[in-house]
């Protein structure tokens, strides 16, 4: 029994290096697709080239006859046993949701549906075979604009009746949360300003940069399956609900996760396809898609239109805020599928004070892959129609954007602050992040500067956008997913357990791809147990190991997570209480525990944790009626999600004579509540600016005339690369979140979701003195030329309408199949 | 079938393979050298680099025969004698990583980028990791990462 220690300085806080790295920057890596196993055979998909078909005939004999091919599957060989994908977020009770069979039967609704399966030795002869399976189709209409297809002009299933899914709605006077937002909306047109404005969501694709992969193995009496997955909890659950297989003998495990980014927030065709493989031929089945698969086949995101009415006073206090939002399922209601815009429906209004607001959408399928989440889902949406239209008010008014913003947001002595859209916002302060943001971008000196190259009609103009984001995140409070219908909980699940050697085994529930949770877990449990960061060890990702959690999306990880391993952890240090008393031969009251020691109070008598946990595994001397153990569980609900808000500055450089967008500087102060790890926090922040700065500039997912993806591989489909991008200024203010004990709020979507409207609002405040007030996103060169050209000629300055071309195949019949589409015209709405 | 001789991280290998196989597939699937990773079917994305005869390469791109006859050096093959090399330790140090996947390639990127210009302006690392791509950093720690290596002698 030593004496006391001096406190060590807390983890929380510290900028520690990663545990998971030494393996990642090594290659020691347990990815989906690097799991062999004896016997095992590979998959190939053959994929639908048509968006809308009738199978007509499948002669599956020359595959079937290639070398090495073990079987061929279509999805009428299965129809009666291979299920149907699950929808687990039926927003209304009257959703229309078309069946959704892994392999298609007599029908593909997009183009990339599987519609045969080819089983062999190895996936070169698998991908070998799945060119001679000779398929028949009658190609029937499709349906693929998002506007035509909520006429129900051309049905995506005709035996459906309809396009039209679900419309789900809003009110504020309805809820009691605020005004009539038409009677706003009526007084600002007699007396005030009545702002309309429409805006794209365009089509997005997660485009994590692991491939899908999924291992089934049937043999023993459990069946485990391995999957590139966000969710192995959700999965394992599923996968048993649609079988009938018990949940207890499957097991699933998320190994190295490469990314997900919401894609991997699915239960996909493969993974079931996969799963009914390796129990039809009782070996282990293996299916990795190739990029061209993933992005053509994995779920996409965004994908909206939304009409905006926007009220105010003359001096720019809004009074009313109306969203009419069209969003587009694709060819099913996926996972979570129509619930992302209903995600966005109480972030509209973010930070301001409006007296009344509506908030409506109508969801619809089309003949295109299904969208679902992708980082921010939904609230990145809502974020750019508010922030985009308050620059568009600020115009209007004739002022700077931060006074129109200041004029309407929610003061800082104002919390806690109950919205129009009845949430309870616990912490923020706008006015302190955003003096700091501006301080880190040296607004007034941009300002300035802009003000000199407008005046000197600079061929090259600088804009300054404005992005004053909140969201609501840390999916999420159980009753109220409850209260939306959706299909489960938002709680999550740890366990910690003390080892004899001293050494801290923690279970989360959630399932980290590249967050860092093993490390930022383990410095929450250092601190709370005071053990050294070295001695806590994070399982994660199976659910043989973790057998319980709703795993990770939803910036959720860390805030409710993170809570449950508190709790856990507490509850460790409880049950060690009255054996650390009887050991010292103390009352249970006068011990006290701290940095990792019980002590008797007024003595320096103590016991380490470790050394608690050594005489709790010999048991040889423990209080009458104390179990022999130190492992504890905890679920964590949290009653209220929580509020990351934060000021970004986006600066870019437009070239008014070839519409070249460059960016020049991005600035942003991000309130998260109190920081467990900074570097991990600069991390998520670096790279959901990039990816909210990619919708704005690059980004989209094109389908041709006939519903073919147009940007199916990285040649196509935009990513940013290091020299497309620039580097950060990035700080932080504090306001702890009062919903949990750390005091922590979500950031894993915060850059993406604040990043977009600041990018736009820059090129749009760029151009506006030429008459611009909106560019389509991507905002590419071609669309910003058209934008100052449109304007110049009197066109209104609006978004361009007349956008179609950049969209047109590269081989194209009326080129003569020689590549040569004339692509000069716009943008690439179909 | 082709036989192939080569060097793989040091250790002298021998296979035959298919003519039409790829090398990052060889490394892969008949060495196991599963650290190396395969991210597109278009060598966009650059996760599958490694160095052949000391110069990097995306292995996607190059079939298997023509390495025959040369040496290649995997991430796995970076570290000498369990120290790691110093751009493995920069990309820890400045968190250049997140996921992982992109990692290999990265690494091996900026390796080849410091071997011929040991002290790049930002710049410099930007346009020479540009055939690498990363969903997760945003680059920012990535370049960080490099410009630290780069401090320390990164070159070795």
């Amino acid at each position: 029994m030593t004496a006391v220690q001096e406190t060590p300085a807390p983890e929380i806080g510290k900028d520690r290096r990663r545990k998971e790295d030494q393996r990642l920057i090594t290659g020691r890596t347990r990815w989906t697709d690097n799991i062999t196993l004896p016997g095992m055979l590979h998959l190939a998909m053959v994929r639908s080239p048509f968006a809308h078909a009738t199978i007509t005939n499948i002669d599956k004999s020359a595959a079937e006859a290639s070398p090495n091919v073990v079987r061929v599957i279509t999805g009428a060989d299965v129809a009666e046993e291979q299920g149907g994908l699950p929808n687990a977020w039926p927003i209304t009770p009257d959703q229309v949701t078309p069946n959704h069979p892994p392999i298609a039967v007599d029908r593909v609704v997009f183009a990339g549906e599987i519609v045969a399966v080819i089983v062999a030795r190895s996936a070169a002869e698998a991908r070998d075979a799945a060119e001679l399976v000779d398929i028949d189709y009658d190609e029937l209409p499709a349906a693929l604009d998002l506007k035509e297809a909520a006429e129900d002009k051309i049905l995506a299933h005709p035996e459906l009746g309809t396009n039209k899914s679900a419309f789900w709605k809003f009110d504020s006077a309805e809820a009691g949360t605020g005004g009539n937002v038409d009677e706003a909306i009526a007084k600002a047109r007699a007396d005030g300003i009545v702002l309309e404005r429409e805006y794209r969501q365009q089509r997005l694709i997660p485009a994590f940069m692991e491939p899908r992969s999924t291992v089934v193995d049937p043999t023993g009496e459990q069946i485990t399956m391995w999957s590139a997955t966000q969710i192995p909890h959700i999965l394992k659950f599923l996968l048993a609900a649609v079988t009938g297989v018990s949940e207890a003998k499957i097991r699933v495990i998320a190994p190295d996760v490469g990314g997900g980014f919401g894609g991997k927030l699915q239960t996909t065709p493969e993974e079931f396809i996969t799963f009914l493989v390796a129990r039809k031929l009782g070996k282990p089945v293996k299916y990795t898609e190739t990029r061209s698969e993933s992005l053509m086949a994995a779920h996409h995101g965004r994908d909206q239109w939304q009409k905006l009415t926007l009220s105010a006073e003359k001096d720019g206090t809004v009074t009313g805020f109306k969203v009419e939002l069209l969003a587009d399922l694709g060819s099913h209601v996926s996972l979570v599928g129509g619930g992302v815009p209903v995600l966005g429906a109480f972030m509209f209004n973010s930070i301001y004070k409006f007296p009344a607001y509506q908030f409506s959408v109508q969801t619809v399928l089309t003949n295109k892959t299904w969208t679902d989440a992708y980082r921010g889902a939904g609230r990145p949406e809502a974020t750019y129609a508010i922030e985009r239209i308050m620059d568009e008010l600020a115009a209007e008014v004739g002022v700077d954007p931060f006074v129109i913003r200041e004029q309407n947001w929610i003061t800082h002595e104002e919390f806690p602050f109950t919205t129009v859209a009845g949430l309870e916002y616990d912490s923020g302060n706008y006015e302190a992040a955003t003096a700091r943001a501006k301080e880190l971008f040296g607004y007034d000196e941009l300002r300035a500067e802009q003000k000199r190259r407008r005046e000197s009609g600079d061929q090259v103009q600088l804009g300054i956008g404005v992005s004053t984001f909140t969201e609501m995140c840390g999916l999420a409070p159980s009753r109220v997913l409850g209260s939306l219908d959706y299909g489960a909980g938002g709680w999550e699940h740890a366990s910690v357990r003390m080892l004899p050697t001293g050494k801290v085994e923690v279970l989360t529930g959630a399932s980290a791809h590249g967050q860092g949770h093993e490390t930022a877990f383990s410095q929450i449990v250092a601190d709370r147990l005071g053990v050294a960061f070295e001695d806590v060890e994070v399982l994660h990702g199976d659910t043989m190991v973790s057998h319980k959690g709703l795993d990770t999306y939803g910036s959720r990880s860390l805030v409710v997570g993170g809570e449950a391993i508190v709790k856990a952890a507490d509850k460790v240090i409880e049950k060690a209480k009255p054996i650390a008393a009887h050991l010292l031969e103390a009352s249970v009251d006068d011990l006290e525990f701290s940095a990792g020691r019980f002590t008797v109070k007024g003595t320096d008598q103590g016991l380490a944790m470790a050394e608690v946990a050594l005489a709790t595994f010999a048991a040889h001397n423990l209080p009458d009626g104390v179990e022999p153990s130190l492992d504890s569980d905890a679920t964590f609900d949290p009653v209220n999600f929580n509020y990351p808000h934060g000021t970004h500055l986006c600066a870019m450089e437009v070239d008014t004579e070839t519409g070249q967008v460059t960016m020049r500087k991005y600035a942003a102060c991000d309130d998260i509540g109190n920081i467990v790890n900074p570097l991990i926090v600069s991390g998520q922040l670096h790279g959901g600016l990039v990816q909210g700065i990619a919708q704005a500039l690059w980004e989209e997912a094109v389908h041709d005339d006939a519903g073919t993806l147009v940007t199916g591989s990285f040649v196509d489909y935009l990513l940013p690369t290091s020299a497309d991008t620039i580097s950060f200024d990035l700080d932080h203010t504090t306001s702890p979140a009062t919903t949990n004990t750390l005091g922590t709020k979500g950031v894993g979507e915060a850059g993406t979701i604040a990043s977009t409207p600041a990018v736009v609002n820059a090129v749009v405040d760029a151009v506006r003195h030429l008459g611009v007030h909106d560019v389509r996103m991507p905002c590419t060169p071609e669309r910003v030329w058209n934008a100052i050209n449109d304007a110049r000629s009197g066109g209104g300055g609006g978004a361009q309408t007349e956008t179609v071309g950049a969209a047109a195949p590269h081989f194209d019949e009326s080129t003569g199949m020689d590549g040569t589409v004339d692509r000069t015209s716009g943008g690439t709405e179909a | 079938m082709t036989r192939i001789n080569l060097t793989v991280d040091g250790s002298n290998v021998s296979d035959d393979v298919e003519p039409r196989m790829l090398l990052v597939q060889y490394l892969r699937e008949k060495l196991g050298k599963t650290g190396t990773v395969i991210g597109c079917d278009t060598s966009n994305c650059g996760a599958c680099t490694v160095h052949l005869d000391g110069v990097s390469v995306k292995s996607c791109n190059v079939l298997a025969v023509q390495a025959d006859g040369h040496e290649v050096t995997t991430i796995e093959g970076l570290a000498q004698d369990g120290e790691l090399h110093q751009v493995q330790k920069s990309f820890r140090e400045c968190h250049g990583l997140q996921c992982g996947f992109c990692t290999p390639g990265m690494i091996m990127q900026s390796v080849d980028l410091l071997n011929n210009n040991p002290n790049p302006s930002e710049e410099e690392i930007r346009l020479g990791l540009e055939g690498n791509l990363c969903r997760c950093t945003g680059y920012h720690n990535i370049v960080k990462s490099v410009q630290h290596a780069a401090a320390q002698g990164g070159a070795q």
